[in-house]
């Protein structure tokens, strides 16, 4: 029971659409998925596999690949802390250990209530700022125990609904691509000259 | 054509060195010069210098991907010596090339390093130890210790990843051959990477097994003990195993294996890269059937019937007592009344003594290799083409049964030809088949409408200039068994008469059909063939029946005339290597030799002949089915003159048309391409008025599937529980219209009788009609499929 609902299998046709190969809109697909269940099911892989013409097992490669796709439910909001060189000079351990003690859950888990699963971080690209978590891939920089208290509490007491979406959420307004705009389809066994060149104008 | 060779004429060219070959690229290996080919990758171009480079990830037949790094060496392309991967990396002129240089060996250590840091170092109990490529370069090229002291990586020991092939994680070097071979070769890309870094494994998608009918092939080309078959697995070590190069003949693409055995018995198969053949690929039931031979069902002693039941006498008596039938035959109603069927089975040996047996010394003209399920053998003559000419042609034509199905290796190689745009297939069939999502048309045609479908699709504009394109090839075969062959001939005829230049690869099933009916197991003047002799028997008229490794009830489509023939019969003599439901209704069984118990040489469905070796001793005091004929012939009052394979393929030579050069010498490797048979009758079957289909009734279409009740799948006990089972599947519109759903009972009425079969939605089939696949497990269709009628319909009832 978690294949796309109707509205978001139209929305996938729609993604198909848009690439001359339909596989190639297998992780378009895998985070509208994700969107709509918050993680991503076997029956999401195989239903997907199904629209792009791919086989499931080559869906599920590709889905495991990437980190960004959970495959087991996670919490409404997913804080990552990282554990890279700047941060845990800067205390990314404390930082971490006192997030576990705060939440009441491991790294890795999820908080009996489904708001926030914990995880630990690669490098997040903000050294400078260090140290750096996440809640819902939004930056939080130079993170103190005092102000992930504050965080914490304002994401319990949904003082930060409109900031930060829930896990999954891909955006809250759908890139439209008005017809005179979109590049359309070419096969690539038949490549046309790009429309940019001036080839193409003769 | 470019013309540079020097010409003689001009005395001024004479002198001068010929042009240099624009395909050559002179490079450098290890100090010597060498002329490789342009394009040629650096890792084959130092293997024809005689450099072998140490490789785990790449393999010739397929794109190569540079995943694992073993193939490292210093080349130098004018910019100083480079760290180069071998295998993606192809020549360039002035390449110098070191394969042994100290940093080619440190980073060769290094790669083994890294590759054994997390493997189990299990060869003791690992079915590749021994014959291990990861095992035999670690030795030949690797540090000799490791760096590594914690804790290795663990999974769970081997986990099925089908019915017949287990994956041991903790020994996979993620080389990405299984994959690949998976996606690029098989086109079942039913495991995959999962995860990434030091988590990657191979897995397959839960609950959805890597069920593809080549998966043997990826146990052989791990290049670890990662993937290990379940009929093999812990039977042998290698060192203890001899082996010998042979053909499978379970169907007539005859791929080219290794036949191996361990203390006389049979242990596993394995694919040779034949490059006009089968790539070194192999089915699964070819490469899995061998547990066949060794069943403790065979008959392993000749058996003559006493009551009910059957008596095990000696040869001398089993002769004597075949002879007696076959002289009683002749007395009661002359030669005519006795019939041969079979001989699809054997060598091309077995075939001949038989064929003389037959002609020669009884003097019947009913002698027969076909089972009434091929279509006529004067097609072997009309511009044969080769494997290799259909698999390179800019058109394949197929009006052919499904090839993934019925001539697995086939499809492999036609696939890769449409997958690599190298050919276009326009494919007629009644119902979807494994070629479908790779033809470039596909017509789908309601049995009886076959050549208007030809017809219709010909005089399309994009397909008439496709077609003229010229090198065509028509593969044609029998698509549908409950339909006249006559129909594919008339579409065969319509294709050849707009393209008359096409060339034919008749796709003709069964081992050996082909060098059967070639070297004379075919109908001679006046005489029947296989549903000839059936009709014939079952009015009265046949006297003796010899079946030579046949059994009608199982695979004359026809399944009530096979029934009615072998009960009027008066006398059966089968040659049998297992107690079939035909060979159960005999006078006298002749327990015969099997395969890989007998030597020989075999005919492919292109005409290639090639060696069968006998690896095994015969089991029991079973004989081949060439000395039965010889010992027959001798009771019979003449010699045949054959005291050996060899007295018969030299016989073979001097007789058969087109086998002139076939010798024990050619048939060797790759073998002998047979030339055209100039002695086989022209094809002419007259095209039967087709009848309107009634609008409740459905056309019947009946093809194999690979995995059936043939009595060497049966008998293996690893292939025997792949058989789908007998289903009726109809359109899912249909099948509403019929009132039911997929999965429930519906009763399917033909002219003679009814049959219950659990029904399945299948939108595969065409509307109208209702495909049941072929001798399988359960209900049999054969009961509703009259052999005269041009189209079988049925009515298909809930019950
Ligand atoms: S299982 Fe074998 S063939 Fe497949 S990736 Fe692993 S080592 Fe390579
Ligand atoms: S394709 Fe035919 S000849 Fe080849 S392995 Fe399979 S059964 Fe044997
Ligand atoms: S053989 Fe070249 S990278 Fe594996």
């Amino acid at each position: 029971m978690s294949r796309l609902n109707e509205a978001n299998v139209m929305l996938a046709k729609e993604i198909i659409g848009r690439y001359p190969k339909a596989r190639s809109a297998t992780i378009p697909l895998l985070h509208l998925s994700q969107q709509q269940n918050g993680y991503i099911t076997d029956d999401a892989i195989a239903h997907i596999a199904e629209l792009v013409g791919a086989t499931s097992a080559e869906v599920l490669g590709t889905c495991t690949f990437y980190e960004m796709f959970k495959m087991v439910p996670v919490g409404k909001y997913l804080v990552n802390i990282c554990g890279t060189m700047s941060c845990q000079l800067l205390g990314a351990d404390e930082l971490m250990h006192h997030a576990e003690q705060t939440l009441g859950v491991k790294a890795g888990g999820t908080t009996s209530d489904g708001l926030f699963t914990l995880e630990h971080a690669e490098c997040q690209a903000a050294c400078t700022e260090a140290p750096n978590m996440q809640v819902n891939y939004r930056h939080c920089h130079r993170m103190t125990t005092t102000n992930f208290d504050k965080l914490i509490d304002d994401l319990r007491a949904g003082r930060l609904e409109g900031e930060i979406p829930v896990h999954g959420t891909l955006a809250r307004v759908r890139q439209q691509i008005p017809a005179d705009k979109a590049a359309g389809v070419a096969s690539p066994d038949a490549p046309v000259v790009p429309a940019w060149m001036p080839e193409a104008a003769q | 054509m470019t013309t540079t060779e020097p010409s003689a004429a001009n005395p001024d060219t004479e002198a001068e060195a010929p042009p240099p070959d624009p395909n050559a690229v002179q490079i450098t290996i290890n100090g010597r010069p060498h002329t490789a080919r342009k394009g040629q990758l650096l890792i084959d171009a130092a293997a024809d210098a005689g450099e072998y480079i140490p490789r785990f990830c790449y393999h010739e037949r397929m794109t190569p991907v540079g995943k694992c790094r073993m193939c490292l060496v210093e080349a130098d392309s004018g910019r100083g010596p480079a760290v180069t991967v071998s295998c993606m990396v192809p020549v360039s002129p002035d390449m110098k090339v070191d394969t042994e240089s100290p940093t080619t060996k440190r980073m060769q250590e290094g790669i083994l390093e890294l590759l054994l840091a997390n493997h189990p170092l299990d060869c003791p109990v690992c079915d590749k130890g021994g014959e291990c490529p990861l095992q035999d370069q670690a030795f030949s090229h690797g540090p000799g210790e490791s760096r590594m002291l914690e804790e290795k990586r663990h999974y769970e020991k081997p986990i099925p990843i089908s019915d017949l092939v287990l994956l041991d994680r903790e020994r996979c070097i993620l080389c990405d051959r299984c994959t690949r071979f998976a996606d690029e070769v098989a086109g079942d890309a039913l495991i995959h990477f999962n995860s990434r870094g030091n988590n990657t494994h191979i897995t397959t998608f839960p609950d959805e097994p890597f069920a593809s009918y080549f998966s043997g092939n990826t146990v052989q080309i791990c290049p670890v003990g990662a993937l290990t078959a379940q009929p093999y697995r812990f039977k042998a070590r290698p060192w203890d195993l001899s082996q010998q190069e042979s053909t499978c003949t379970s169907c007539s693409v005859g791929c080219r294996t290794v036949v191996q055995s361990s203390r006389d018995e049979l242990l596993r198969y394995m694919g040779v890269d034949s490059d006009p053949v089968n790539h070194g690929w192999l089915c699964d039931r070819g490469r899995f059937n061998f547990e066949s031979v060794k069943s403790d069902q065979r008959v392993l002693q000749p058996l003559v019937r006493s009551g009910d039941g059957f008596q095990p006498v000696t040869w001398n008596a089993a002769m004597a007592e075949a002879a007696a039938l076959i002289s009683e035959a002749l007395a009661a109603g002359g030669a005519n009344s006795i019939g041969i069927i079979g001989g699809a089975r054997g060598t091309n040996e077995d075939a001949h003594a038989w064929a003389r047996l037959g002609h020669d010394v009884i003097g019947t003209p009913n002698v027969y290799a076909q089972m009434g399920d091929g279509l006529p053998n004067g097609l072997l003559a009309e511009s044969p083409a080769t494997i290799d000419e259909a698999a390179n042609a800019a058109t394949i034509v197929l009006l052919a049964p499904d090839l993934k199905e019925e001539l697995p290796v086939l499809y492999l190689r036609l696939r890769d030809a449409a997958a690599k745009r190298r050919s276009r297939i326009i494919e007629f069939a009644p119902k979807q088949t494994g070629l479908t999502s790779y033809a470039w048309r596909h017509v789908a045609y309601e049995p009886g409408t076959q050549a208007a479908a030809v017809a219709a699709t010909l005089s399309d504009a994009d397909v008439a200039v496709q077609l003229a394109k010229g090198n065509v090839v028509i593969v044609v075969g029998r698509a549908n068994l409950a339909e006249s062959s006559a129909a594919t001939i008339a579409a065969l005829n319509e294709v050849r008469a707009a393209v008359p230049g096409a060339k034919v690869l008749t796709a003709f099933r069964r081992g050996n059909v082909v060098g059967a009916l070639r070297v004379g197991m075919r109908a001679g003047a006046g005489g029947l063939d296989t549903r000839g002799m059936l009709q014939a028997a079952a009015d009265g008229k046949i006297e003796c029946l010899v079946l030579v490794g046949a059994d009608p009830l199982a695979d004359f489509p026809d399944t009530n005339l096979a029934r009615r023939a072998l009960k009027a019969v008066p006398r059966i003599i089968a040659v049998d290597t297992f107690l079939t439901g035909s060979s159960q209704q005999a006078n006298v069984v002749l327990a015969a030799s099997a395969y890989a118990e007998k030597a020989g040489t075999h005919t492919n469905l292109e005409g290639r002949v090639t060696a069968l070796a006998r690896e095994v001793t015969p089991a029991g005091s079973t004989r081949a089915d060439w000395m039965i004929a010889a010992e027959l012939a001798l009771e019979l009052g003449t010699d045949l003159g054959y005291s050996s394979v060899a007295d018969i393929t030299a016989s073979i030579a001097e007789n058969v048309s087109g086998y002139e050069d076939v010798t024990v010498a050619s048939v060797a490797g790759d073998g002998v391409l047979a030339g055209v048979p100039t002695d086989l009758d022209a094809v002419e079957i007259p095209l039967p008025a087709v009848p309107e289909r009634n609008a409740y009734e459905y056309r019947l279409v009946v093809s194999r599937v690979l995995y059936d009740k043939a009595i060497s799948t049966v008998q293996s006990p690893s292939l025997a529980h792949l058989a789908p089972g007998a289903t009726v599947h109809l359109h899912p519109l249909d099948l509403e219209r019929v009132g039911t759903s997929d999965g429930s009972e519906v009763k399917v009425s033909g002219t003679r009788t009814s049959v219950v079969f659990r029904a399945v939605a299948d939108d595969t089939v065409l509307r109208g009609t209702a495909w049941v696949p072929f001798n399988q497990p359960g209900p049999n269709v054969g009961e509703l499929i009259d052999c005269f009628a041009p189209v079988n319909d049925v009515r298909i009832e809930t019950i």
